[in-house]
């Protein structure tokens, strides 16, 4: 109960970025739209299916420690912080090719105020996302020595119960994420909301 | 920090309590018990109340003169803006919260301690993090953008120091937000048996209100300080008008916490003064559910009227109408509590001990605040009253009227039980018709300013405003006195060697079931509740008075007594 | 609020069978020329998927109605923080409300 607690002020967190977005989205939409494009649709897409994978396999885990299985559990923890750090590197060649564009926003920005701002939104949310998903990485390193000792059983998991609520609420922020950043304005024939 | 030995009741059979029940300080910096964790917080928002109230001092000497004599311009930037971050983020919104419900809250409710004693302490760490924070930006050569952070100044032209500030003040986010988690959760799962809902004292609703206020509201400020520190830093562009960015968005952003903020900083306060005018009419709270249920009303509606400040500052004439009337809504769940208070009052057996004193002022003091923030919320009065004295009065009304006094109130109800020791209750009446007397000296006189117009956070302003300006002094001075007294015969009062018993004011309660102090688990046997939340009608109506003999509560409860 | 239900794996399957064909969806429909359309039904997609999520890898389908509020709780939040904010920018531009019968 805490934790979805904890979750309830997540979801606001992030969502004043949404909300900050939101209203820029309605005032520049074309430029939202030029960002938009910038942005690799297939990168963004591929990290979509290793994060819904990762939380699939943070299920499969949680599913684990319920019935008290210590070595699926570590393989399944394994796999979700494997699939973790392979979006983290599909996040990193995204941001390198960015700096290498010159849309960094305060690094080295080339293009007008409005196109700035959406940089500037995507860096900010992709970047508290990619942070929670270190912080994720970090506990699922820290709930190893643990699983291998045993600490978890059939009656006592909710450490990696509470863990899966975080990081399948860290998907979600993903899935919401990726249409809102990655696929404005797709279509050939683009119209004002 | 003070060592365990000067708190130390002289008991005769040297009992164990939570005060001496462990010595040194490390046995203070690392407790899990969330009574000792509530004295953490009560000690360091003194230190910060006092910092704060150094300022307004500095303010209010300013204000003597029409002419900038004290401090020029720059400076007194510095002063208002320390000033409200020093006592908003680290006074008002930690107060009732974290001294008297991290304390009382388990207790009230029959649990041993909170659902999450180590995320307790992390809270308070937090916020002595940030708290720190913020000092250093003081002292390193201050903020001055206003406790209000207002882009495109603090993002874009303001010093280094914001930034500093506001990952102070972010870090003390945390602070509220995992204090909320945890009361949501020790509410729900940790009451005793027999302790339905309805029998919680309103205290608990309150508390458990103003958690959800602190879980959804603060995430938003922290996202929205943590883009001012980015833009300050790297230029973003997200607040700065000349890259198409709106100011605007950025009072949005600010406005959506720190408006139920205000009601973080109330609501506790309402919950004090509901226990403690059960106990001085010796009555039932009048309306029992409707003050509960109301406390939670405040928590939803206070959510949707953040666009109130924002009346004159840029947003739409029809976003105003909207959130014009939504504010008029919220002063309906309000209204219901004054009523409900004074129906209790009403054919009850009232005494006026100290603790009744700062409630009677409270009500009185709050309802001016509060009646004029409806004529702030009115957009056509608004368009002549943002900005100046007029809402400055009104704020320090609700807030230094209304909750520093809630405080007060439940700190000298409650004193007896947190520290075992009386205070003195002459001396104590002397320190709250001062501070009464004071407050209403120094802000009666600033709604009159407001309404001919002087403006606020300005240090200089016309000939003609120095009468009130100087009345307005000569009140903080009485106020400050009168704080002085209260902080002395408080402090005195834990030498005296008086010895408070388990019920001094003849309350009803658990936490009046048990020692004063409370032994280190609270309880020694898990109390079953069969009575109702303030039971006070089955028994006499004599009026209650400290020092009184113990006799402990004739309740007609099984809770088991605790030895003595 | 804890629930001894052991969701079986066939179960989580589908679910991420689902999810990942949701996703090629969202994906193609950006392609596909709908107007006005496009954002809505991509946000109604996402909405979609995060349901899935909420329920069956949060376990919110099988907890108690307290749960569920507390769930629903920051995405309610959410909305009128977001609903209050946008009808202020979206009005700046009207001259007078747009209700004819008032004029």
């Amino acid at each position: 109960m805490g934790m979805w607690a904890f979750i309830a002020q997540e979801i606001m967190f992030f969502g004043g970025l949404f909300a900050g977005y939101t209203v820029y989205r309605y005032k520049y939409l074309a430029a939202f739209t030029e960002g938009s494009n910038h942005l690799p649709i297939e990168l963004g897409a591929l990290n979509t299916a290793i994060l819904i994978g990762s939380s699939f396999t943070m299920a499969m885990a949680v599913r684990s420690a319920q019935v008290g299985e210590k070595g699926p559990l570590l393989r399944w923890i394994l796999a979700t912080m494997a699939l973790g750090i392979a979006f983290l590197g599909v996040k990193s060649i995204e941001y390198a090719d960015k700096y290498h564009h010159n849309l960094v926003p305060g690094l080295s920005f080339e293009g007008s105020g409005q196109l700035k701002i959406f940089f500037s939104f995507y860096f900010a949310m992709t970047g508290m996302h990619a942070l929670h998903m270190i912080i994720g990485l970090g506990i699922m390193l820290w709930m190893i020595p643990k699983i291998r000792r045993g600490t978890y059983t059939r009656e006592y998991f909710s450490p990696v119960e509470n863990f899966g609520l975080y990081w399948h609420f860290v998907d979600i922020v993903w899935i919401f994420l990726f249409p809102l950043l990655y696929l404005i304005g797709r279509d050939p024939w683009m119209t004002i909301m | 920090m003070t060592t365990d030995t000067a708190i130390t009741t002289p008991t005769d059979s040297r009992r164990v309590h939570y005060l001496n029940a462990s010595y040194g300080i490390k046995s203070w910096l690392l407790t899990l018990d969330h009574k000792r964790i509530g004295i953490l917080y009560l000690v360091m928002t003194t230190v910060f109340f006092i910092i704060g109230g150094v300022f307004a001092t500095l303010i209010r000497l300013e204000l003597l003169t029409p002419q900038a004599d004290v401090v020029e311009a720059a400076t007194y930037n510095k002063l208002f803006t320390m000033h409200g971050v020093a006592m908003i983020f680290f006074f008002l919104i930690p107060a009732v919260p974290a001294v008297l419900g991290n304390f009382l809250l388990p207790i009230q409710i029959g649990a041993r301690d909170v659902a999450f004693p180590k995320i307790n302490l992390l809270s308070w760490y937090c916020f002595m993090a940030g708290g720190t924070l913020a000092t250093v930006a003081i002292i390193m050569g201050g903020v001055d953008t206003g406790w209000t952070f207002y882009t495109p100044y603090s993002s874009t032209y303001s010093s280094f120091y914001v930034p500093l500030a506001l990952t102070g003040v972010f870090i003390n986010g945390f602070s509220s937000i995992l204090t909320g988690v945890n009361f949501l959760t020790t509410v729900h799962k940790m009451r005793a048996p027999g302790m339905t809902w309805f029998r919680l004292p309103l205290f608990v609703w309150a508390q458990y209100a103003t958690s959800i206020i602190m879980i959804l509201g603060t995430p938003v400020i922290a996202i929205t300080l943590l883009l001012v520190a980015l833009e300050n830093v790297f230029g973003i562009g997200i607040f700065n008008p000349d890259l198409g960015g709106d100011p605007i968005l950025f009072q949005h952003m600010f406005w959506f916490y720190s408006h139920p903020a205000v009601y973080i900083m109330i609501v506790p306060g309402f919950g004090v003064i509901s226990d403690v005018i059960a106990c001085f009419a010796r009555k039932r709270i009048y309306g029992y559910s409707f003050v509960a249920f109301s406390s939670l009303a405040i928590a939803l509606l206070g959510f949707l009227v953040w666009g109130h400040h924002m009346f004159t500052t840029g947003q739409s004439m029809y976003a105003s109408m909207v959130f014009s009337f939504l504010s008029f809504l919220i002063a309906v769940p309000t209204a219901v509590k004054i009523f409900n208070w004074t129906a209790t009052l009403y054919k009850g057996s009232v005494s006026m001990e100290c603790p009744m004193y700062y409630a009677m002022g409270f009500i009185g003091l709050f309802l001016i605040g509060g009646l004029t923030g409806l004529f702030l919320s009115t957009i056509a009065i608004d368009i002549h009253l943002h900005d100046t004295y007029f809402v400055v009065a009104h704020f320090h009304f609700v807030m230094v009227g209304g909750m520093v006094m809630a405080y007060l109130a439940g700190l000298h109800f409650w004193w007896p039980k947190i520290t075992g020791c009386t205070y003195s209750e002459g001396w104590a009446k002397v320190s709250a018709v001062l501070i009464f007397f004071g407050f209403n000296l120094t802000f009666l006189p600033q709604f009159v300013l407001g309404y001919l117009g002087m403006p606020r956070r300005y240090h200089v302003y016309p000939e003609e405003f120095q009468v009130l300006n100087v009345m307005s002094t000569a009140g903080a001075t009485i106020l400050a006195a009168g704080y002085a007294v209260l902080f002395t015969y408080l402090i005195l009062s834990l030498f005296m060697n008086r010895r408070a018993g388990p019920n001094p004011w003849r309350a009803k309660g658990l936490e009046w079931e048990i020692p004063s102090p409370p032994g280190p688990h609270n309880f020694d046997v898990t109390p079953i509740v069969t009575a109702e939340a303030y039971a006070y009608d089955e028994e006499d109506v004599t009026p209650a008075t400290p020092g009184a003999p113990d006799e402990g509560s004739p309740i007609p409860r099984e809770a088991e007594r605790t030895e003595a | 609020m804890d629930d001894h239900h052991v969701v079986p794996v066939k179960l989580y399957a589908a679910i991420v069978a689902c999810l990942f064909t949701l996703t090629a969806v969202t994906v193609l429909a950006a392609f596909v020329e709908l107007g006005a359309l496009n954002t809505p039904v991509a946000l109604g997609i996402a909405i979609l998927k995060a349901t899935l999520v909420v329920l069956f890898f949060m376990h919110v389908r099988y907890n108690t109605p307290l749960m569920w509020v507390y769930a629903a709780a920051g995405f309610f939040m959410l909305l009128i923080f977001l609903a209050l904010l946008l009808q202020d920018y979206m009005s700046r531009d009207w001259e007078r409300l747009p209700v004819q019968f008032l004029q």
